[in-house]
């Protein structure tokens, strides 16, 4: 408690206000529109995705997982902000220092694993009798 | 002389602020509780990469566009979606400090939550008796392992839900339940956030051919 009372002689006869300023956190109080927004936005962000695969829009599936994939990352971000109420101001700050480290962790594990097994697939192909001969 | 110190006390009424939070630690939770999540997102992303190496390992066997019904896997994502707005709106009660208003969305919630699960063992079940069972490919192995930790964590959400709305029946809104019931949220949105994921990377780019 950093609360000092003046050294005075008034502070005995004067009514005492005591106010508590709490950290301004915005964990969890989002408002009524917040939701709806958020909810809107994730009801046309998954339709359009599912749309896109069960109707066969484009010919590439390449294209189509690039697309999905892109939904997906806007979906998150939509979550984040209207769901869980995520700024750069709450807690300090450290929950978005938390989620910047937790991403870098996630890609580094993501993209890692992807990269290496690709090649170890590969390379681990069986072969076929004819590819053995043929090898340098 | 008196008189007029006494008038100059009441005239500057004493303000104490007292800047630090006591009694609840509520920041405190919620940033751990957050940091939990972080580290709960690293176990998912682990099985995301195991599924993304091994998911177009079919060993012969039946491929994501074989079997995924993609029609249920559309209900299901609205199920938890449905969920996620509903227990937003059992915050929103809370805020106000309305009980019953509260219960009633987080009954919804719950609702929402088991229809999802049960949707989910539906397909599970129906898989396994087409002989898709996870000891069939790494891709099955790694498709189970990946849904079923996510299924696991809706129901024991939904074993935290039940237990939450007991304590607020017996209690009441009190700060402690409102801070367990905060936390709750988090969990319950972020599950919604791994779903995405899911349904994206595992049922809409499975079903691609």
């Amino acid at each position: 408690m950093s609360a000092r009372a003046p050294a005075s002689d008034g502070a005995h006869s004067g009514s005492v206000h005591v106010e508590v300023t709490h950290d301004h956190h915005e964990a969890g109080h989002g408002s009524r529109k917040d939701y709806v927004t958020g909810f809107v936005l994730s009801v046309i962000l998954t339709a359009i995705p599912f749309w896109l695969v069960m109707a066969e829009v484009f010919t590439d599936p390449r294209v189509t997982s690039f697309v999905i994939m892109a939904f997906a990352v806007v979906q998150i971000v939509v979550h984040m902000v209207y769901f869980l109420h995520m700024n750069a101001r709450s807690e300090g700050g450290w929950t978005m220092m938390a989620l910047i480290f937790t991403l870098v962790v996630v890609i580094i594990a993501l993209s890692g694993s992807l990269w290496v097994m690709y090649h170890l697939n590969t390379n681990m192909m069986p072969m076929s009798p004819g590819d053995m001969r043929n090898m340098p | 002389m008196a008189q007029a110190q006494t008038v100059t006390a009441s005239d500057a009424e004493l303000h104490f602020y007292v800047a630090e939070e006591h009694g609840h630690a509520e920041g405190g939770t919620m940033l751990g509780f957050w940091l939990y999540l972080m580290s709960d997102c690293l176990i998912f992303a682990i099985l995301f990469a195991t599924y993304g190496v091994l998911g177009r390992s079919y060993a012969a066997g039946p491929s994501g566009a074989d079997l995924f019904d993609l029609k249920l896997v559309a209900v299901n994502t609205s199920m938890l979606l449905f969920s996620s707005i509903t227990y937003g709106f059992a915050m929103l009660e809370m805020e106000k400090g309305d009980q019953r208003m509260t219960q009633r969305w987080l009954a919804i919630t719950g609702a929402f939550g088991l229809c999802f699960i049960g949707l989910e063992l539906y397909e599970f079940a129906h898989l396994i008796h087409e002989g898709a069972t996870p000891q069939r490919s790494a891709f099955l192995s790694s498709f189970f392992t990946l849904v079923g930790t996510h299924g696991l964590h809706v129901t024991f959400g939904l074993i935290w839900l039940v237990t939450l709305m007991v304590q607020v029946h017996q209690r009441g809104l009190i700060p402690a339940n409102r801070r367990r019931l905060l936390c709750l949220s988090m969990f319950w949105h972020f599950l919604d956030v791994i779903w995405i994921g899911v349904f994206t990377f595992v049922y809409l780019m499975g079903s691609l051919k």
